[in-house]
C-alpha cells in the first residue's frame, strides 16, 4: 500500500520528532504493566482558515494541534490517554494513565474487548494524492486569489454580499502498536464555502458554489478538479432567476438529483446507516441508531435492484482514504448494498471480531479513525458512494424521461432523524422539469422521504459521465464529539414519487 | 518538538517580550489549558473511557499598515520555550503580509486577574468518585429489569490566561460537566432521556436518573398513533433549550445589518426595538450567572460577525438580547457596533437565560394544564431551512407523550417538525418557571442555560418518523 506520486515527501519537521522513541516507551509501559495490546499514536494536524466579506479580509488563522496518544486493552477493558508534551516521560505516564483508566473502568465494564486479526505492516508510508500543499503557498498569494474570486461576484448586478472562506487541513500521523505495526502517513484536504447574497426589498437568498472539499491541495483553487471561472461566472444569474422565481406548488414529483445535492443524502440515510456501531447501539445516546440492524443483513431492501452502494477508503481525493486506520488496518474498498439488498456494514476491529459470524469476515474493514491525538479511536465513516449504472444515462437523458418534476443542484439544509428513517433536504438550485426539459427555477422547495421508500422510488441512476466526488469536511460523531471528513461519489438518479414541501407553507407564512 | 514547556505566565510574559523584539506594535497572547475525564456507556456497559489533557498558544501580532492596523493570528500546541519564538515570528509575518484589518480597535486596557500567578486547574477521572458507583448499580439493575442504558458522563476544567502589550493579565477557570443518558426496553421499541448539566458531579445521581428514564419508559406501556399536523404541545426546558440556542446564534448585528438574518428590517437596517412577542419575554447574558457562569472577558481567535481579534480581554457585561417581547441588542464586536450604530459593543457571551416575566410552576404543571396534546422530551438534527423565518426543522426523540385531561397517557411516534423559534416566541400561550436546562442538540458544547417550559398551541409537526 505504499504510494508514490509526484507530491512531496512526508513533512521533514514531522519526521524529525521522536516518534519511534515516544511510541517505543509508551508501548513497553504498558506490555509492563500488564495490557495485552496497546497503541500509540502521534498526531500533528495543521489547520489555515481564510475568510473573506465583501472582498475584505475578515480573519485569517494558522493553527496546529499537536499531541500522543495511547490506547490500551487491559483486563479486557479499554483505557485511554491523550496528552501534549512530547517527552518519553510523558508518553509512559500515558500509558500509566490508560492501564489505570481501564482498571477504574474494569468493574463496570461487562464486555472482553477482543480485536479483529490484521496482518503487520512494519515501518510504512503512505501519502494522500495533492500536488500543492496549502501550507507552501504565502498567505498574501491565498488571500489574493480569494479576493479575485470574490471581486467577480461582488461586481455582478443583483450581489450585495459575498462570502469566501477556505479551509486547509494538513494531517500527519505516526502509528504503532504491540503486535509490531507501525506507519507514517500524510494526508491533505481543502474545504472551500464561495456564496453570494442578495437582498431585496422583501426576501433575501443566497447561492452558493457546488465545489465539494476534497482529497487535494491548493491547486483544486486555482482549476485542478474544478471550474472556478465557469461556475463564478454563472453563480450571479443563478441567484438572479432563484430572487424572481415562483414559490414550488407543494406535492408529489418526480425528482432528478445531481450529485452536488446527492452525495448529502447518501452520506445521511446510507453512510450513517450502515456504521454498525449504530446499528449495535453504540451510539444510541448522541448520533443515534440504525434501522438497518444486523439482523437484516443479506435481507434488508434497501432500496430498486439499480441501487449498488460501496465503502472505500481508498478513492483518490477522498476525504475518508487513507492508507491504514487508527487501528493499523489497511484500507480496503467492498459492497454496502448491492442490488438493492443491505450486504455490509463499516466496522472497526471490535466490531469485525464480536460479529465475524454475522458479518462473514474475521477482517476489520478499517474504519477506525479519531480526529485528534485527543480523541478515541471510533468507528467512523468510509467513502461511502452510489456506484453509476455502466453505459449509463446523462443527466439531461434522466430529465428527459420526466414529465412534471423537479432538478435538484447543491446541498444547503439537512436533517435525519435518530434511526435515519425520515429525512428532509433543500438545496441551492431547483428547476422545474416539464415535459423532459428544464423549465426555470423554483424556490422555497425541501424534499422529504423515508430513506428506504426514497431509495425504493430510485428508477434509473446516471453512467459514469455523470460521476462526481462530494463530501463534507465536518461529520459529527461520538461523545466526546469528533468531526471526520468522508466523501461520497455519485451519479445523477432519476426518483419517482417524492415529496415536496414549499418551505413558505411550512413556517405558516 | 523538543525544549522545555513553559507555565502559561512564563509562555505570555515571553510571547509578548518576543513580539516586542521583534518590532510588533502590539500583541495578544492567549492561553488555554484544558483537562477533561469522560465516561461512555451502552448496552448496559462501558464503551470508550479516557481522558485528555490539552494545551493551546495562540498569538495575535499587530502592526501598522498603511493608515490602519494589521494582525496575524497563530495558534499552537504543545508549544515550548523553543517553538515560541517561531510562533511569535510567523504571527509577526503574517500582520506585515496583510492589509488593513477593517475590525482594527486600540487593543483592550490592561487590568490584572487577582488569581493570575495560580496554575491551571485540572480535573480527573476522580471526580466521578460518588457518581460512578451508582452509574454501575444502574446498569446492573437496568440489566436485570430488561432495560439498556446508553449514555456518556463529561467533566472538563478550561483555563484560560489573555495577556496583552496594553497590560492585560487575565486568567480564569472555569469547570463544566454533564451526564446525558438514554433508555430503552427490551425490545428497543420505546426509549427515553434524560439530561443535566452540572459543575463538579456532587449533584448528579445515576440512580434518579435511572429512575426517571424508569418512569418515562412506563408511559410507553401505552402506545398510541398520531398523525402529522399542527398540535397543542408541551415544549419541556431541554426542547426550548434546543430551539432557543439557535436562535442565539442568530443574533450576530453585522449580519442582520446586511439583511441576511430574520432579525434585518425589510428595506435595510436591524429590527433592534421590534416586538417579537406580546409575552413579556427576556432573553438574558450574564457571565456571572451564578450556576450558569462564563468566562468574563471577550476572547477572540478570528474575526466575524461578532467577534474581533482587537476584543481580546474586553469585560462582558450582562445583557439582555430581548426585553419584555422587545428585541433590544444584537452580537457586535466594537467595530460591528460602530457599523451598524450600535451605542457600545456587546459581544457573545456563554450562556444564556430565558423568563417569562410571572411565570411559575414545573413541566408537570403545564401537563396537568393541558386537555390535549403532545408533551415532548427534547429535539434533535435541528437545522435551517429557510433563515428569513428561520425556519429550522428537526425531529423529535426518545420520547413522545400524549397528554390527555391534564395526566400522560400513553407514548406517541415520533415527528419531523418544521418551525422557527421567532416565531415560537410569539405564539406559546403558557410558560413555567425557568430553570437550568441541558440542551440535547447543543448541550455537549453549550450547556449554559436555563429555560422554562412552553406550551405552543400549534406546534407543527411536519410528518411522522418511524424512528423508534
Amino acid at each position: 500500500m505504499y504510494k508514490v506520486g509526484f507530491v512531496p515527501d512526508i513533512d521533514a519537521s514531522f519526521l524529525a520528532l521522536p516518534r519511534q522513541e515516544l511510541a517505543a516507551a509508551a508501548l513497553q509501559r504498558a506490555r509492563d504493566l500488564g495490557a495485552t495490546f496497546a497503541e500509540f499514536r502521534l498526531e500533528r494536524i495543521r489547520s489555515e482558515s481564510i475568510a473573506l466579506r465583501d472582498s475584505v479580509l475578515e480573519s485569517a488563522t494558522d493553527d496546529e494541534d499537536l499531541g500522543l496518544a495511547v490506547r490500551v486493552i487491559h483486563d479486557g477493558t479499554w483505557g485511554f490517554a491523550a496528552g501534549v508534551a512530547l517527552t518519553t516521560d510523558e508518553a509512559v505516564s500515558l500509558a500509566e494513565q490508560a492501564v489505570n483508566i481501564a482498571q477504574v473502568s474494569r468493574p463496570i465494564n461487562a464486555e472482553t474487548i477482543e480485536l479483529a486479526d490484521e496482518p503487520v505492516y512494519d515501518d510504512v508510508t503512505w501519502l494522500s494524492s495533492y500536488e500543492i500543499d496549502p501550507f507552501s503557498v504565502p498567505r498574501a498569494e491565498k488571500v489574493a486569489l480569494l479576493t479575485d474570486y470574490s471581486d467577480r461576484l461582488l461586481g455582478a448586478d443583483g450581489v450585495a454580499h459575498v462570502s469566501v472562506h477556505v479551509a486547509t487541513i494538513h494531517e500527519c500521523k505516526y502509528y504503532a502498536n504491540t503486535a509490531g505495526t507501525s506507519y507514517t502517513q500524510q494526508r491533505v484536504r481543502i474545504g472551500p464555502d464561495i456564496t453570494a447574497h442578495a437582498v431585496a426589498e422583501d426576501r433575501f437568498d443566497s447561492m452558493s458554489s457546488t465545489a465539494p472539499p476534497a482529497g487535494r491541495g491548493w491547486e483544486y483553487m486555482t482549476g485542478t478538479g474544478w471550474n472556478w471561472d465557469e461556475e463564478l461566472a454563472q453563480i450571479p444569474g443563478w441567484l438572479a432567476e432563484k430572487m424572481a422565481a415562483p414559490s414550488v406548488e407543494a406535492g408529489t414529483y418526480d425528482v432528478v438529483i445531481d450529485p452536488s445535492n446527492l452525495w448529502l443524502t447518501i452520506h445521511e440515510s446510507i453512510g450513517h446507516a450502515t456504521e454498525l456501531d449504530r446499528a449495535l447501539g453504540y451510539e444510541a445516546n448522541y448520533a443515534g441508531t440504525s434501522f438497518a440492524t444486523l439482523d437484516q443483513l443479506g435481507a434488508l431492501k434497501y432500496g430498486s435492484p439499480v441501487m449498488h452502494v460501496t465503502g472505500d477508503r481508498t478513492a483518490e481525493h477522498g476525504l475518508s482514504t487513507v492508507g491504514y486506520d487508527d487501528e493499523g488496518v489497511a484500507g480496503q474498498q467492498w459492497d454496502l448494498v448491492k442490488d438493492g439488498v443491505l450486504v455490509g456494514y463499516q466496522v472497526d476491529r471490535r466490531m469485525a471480531k464480536k460479529n465475524e459470524d454475522v458479518l462473514g469476515t474475521p477482517r476489520s474493514n478499517g474504519c477506525a479513525y479519531a480526529d485528534s491525538s485527543g480523541h478515541i479511536p471510533i468507528q467512523r465513516m468510509a467513502n461511502v458512494s452510489l456506484q453509476p449504472a455502466a453505459d449509463g444515462p446523462s443527466t439531461e437523458e434522466l430529465i428527459g424521461r420526466v414529465r412534471n418534476g423537479i432538478y435538484i443542484v447543491g446541498d444547503k439544509s439537512w436533517s435525519i432523524d435518530m434511526q435515519r428513517y425520515n429525512f428532509q433536504f433543500t438545496g441551492q438550485r431547483f428547476y422545474k422539469i416539464t415535459d423532459g426539459k428544464l423549465d426555470g427555477q423554483l424556490r422555497d422547495v425541501a424534499y422529504q422521504a423515508t430513506t428506504t421508500d426514497f431509495w425504493g422510488s430510485m428508477e434509473a441512476v446516471g453512467g459514469p459521465q455523470t460521476y462526481v466526488l462530494g463530501g463534507a469536511l465536518n461529520c459529527g460523531k461520538a461523545e466526546p464529539s469528533q468531526s471526520g471528513a468522508v466523501s461520497h461519489g455519485c451519479p445523477s438518479a432519476l426518483f419517482r414519487g417524492v415529496r415536496i414541501l414549499n418551505t413558505t407553507q411550512e413556517a405558516g407564512r | 518538538m523538543t525544549g522545555i514547556q513553559l507555565t502559561p505566565q512564563d509562555t505570555i510574559e515571553r510571547g509578548l517580550a518576543l513580539a516586542a523584539d521583534g518590532g510588533a506594535d502590539g500583541c495578544v497572547v492567549l492561553v488555554a489549558e484544558t483537562s477533561s475525564t469522560n465516561l461512555r456507556w451502552a448496552n448496559n456497559t462501558l464503551t470508550t473511557n479516557g481522558a485528555m489533557r490539552g494545551s493551546s498558544v495562540t498569538v495575535i501580532a499587530t502592526v501598522g499598515a498603511g493608515e490602519g492596523t494589521a494582525a496575524g493570528v497563530v495558534g499552537r500546541s504543545s508549544v515550548t520555550d523553543d517553538s515560541l519564538q517561531e510562533i511569535v515570528s510567523a504571527a509577526i509575518a503574517t500582520a506585515r503580509a496583510a492589509a488593513p484589518a477593517e475590525d482594527a480597535r486600540p487593543l483592550v486596557d490592561g487590568t490584572a486577574s487577582a488569581d493570575w500567578d495560580l496554575e491551571p486547574e485540572e480535573t480527573s477521572v476522580g471526580v466521578y468518585e460518588k457518581f460512578a458507583p451508582s452509574l454501575g448499580e444502574s446498569l446492573k439493575r437496568a440489566g436485570l429489569e430488561r432495560r439498556r442504558l446508553y449514555g456518556f458522563a463529561n467533566h472538563e476544567v478550561a483555563t484560560l490566561y489573555v495577556g496583552s502589550s496594553t497590560g492585560l493579565r487575565l486568567r480564569q477557570a472555569l469547570p463544566r460537566g454533564y451526564v446525558s443518558s438514554t433508555g430503552k426496553n427490551a425490545d428497543l421499541s420505546h426509549s427515553a432521556w434524560v439530561g443535566t448539566a452540572t459543575r463538579d458531579f456532587t449533584d448528579v445521581d445515576a440512580l434518579a436518573l435511572d429512575a426517571e428514564l424508569t418512569r418515562r419508559l412506563g408511559w410507553a406501556t401505552r402506545t398510541v398513533s398520531v398523525d402529522a399536523g399542527r398540535h397543542p404541545t408541551i415544549l419541556p426546558p431541554a426542547a426550548v433549550a434546543d430551539l432557543m440556542t439557535y436562535l442565539f446564534w442568530q443574533l450576530d448585528g453585522r449580519d442582520a445589518f446586511e439583511g441576511r438574518t430574520v432579525f434585518s428590517r425589510p428595506g435595510g437596517g436591524t429590527r433592534i426595538g421590534d416586538t417579537l412577542s406580546s409575552q413579556p419575554v427576556t432573553l438574558h447574558s450574564d457571565p456571572a450567572l451564578a450556576g450558569l457562569e462564563a468566562f468574563a472577558f471577550a476572547v477572540a481567535r478570528s474575526s466575524g460577525g461578532s467577534s474581533s481579534v482587537f476584543d481580546n480581554g474586553l469585560t462582558l457585561a450582562a445583557t439582555d438580547w430581548i426585553r419584555g417581547g422587545k428585541l433590544e441588542n444584537l452580537m457586535t464586536s466594537r467595530y460591528t457596533a460602530d457599523l451598524i450604530g450600535a451605542p457600545a459593543a456587546t459581544p457573545d457571551i456563554e450562556n444564556y437565560v430565558i423568563s417569562v416575566d410571572g411565570a411559575t410552576g414545573s413541566t408537570d404543571d403545564l401537563v396537568a394544564g393541558l386537555g390535549n396534546g403532545l408533551l415532548l422530551t427534547c429535539l434533535w438534527y435541528i437545522r435551517m431551512v429557510d433563515p428569513q423565518t428561520l425556519l429550522l426543522t428537526g425531529l423529535t426523540r426518545d420520547g413522545v407523550y400524549l397528554v390527555e385531561n391534564g395526566e400522560v397517557t400513553g407514548a406517541v411516534n415520533n415527528f419531523r417538525f418544521n418551525e422557527s423559534p421567532v416565531d415560537l416566541l410569539a405564539r406559546f400561550t403558557t410558560a413555567g418557571a425557568t430553570v437550568p436546562s441541558f440542551s440535547r442538540e447543543w448541550g455537549d458544547y453549550f450547556s449554559r442555560t436555563a429555560t422554562p417550559p412552553l406550551l405552543i398551541p400549534d406546534f407543527n409537526m411536519s410528518s411522522v418518523s418511524q424512528a423508534s
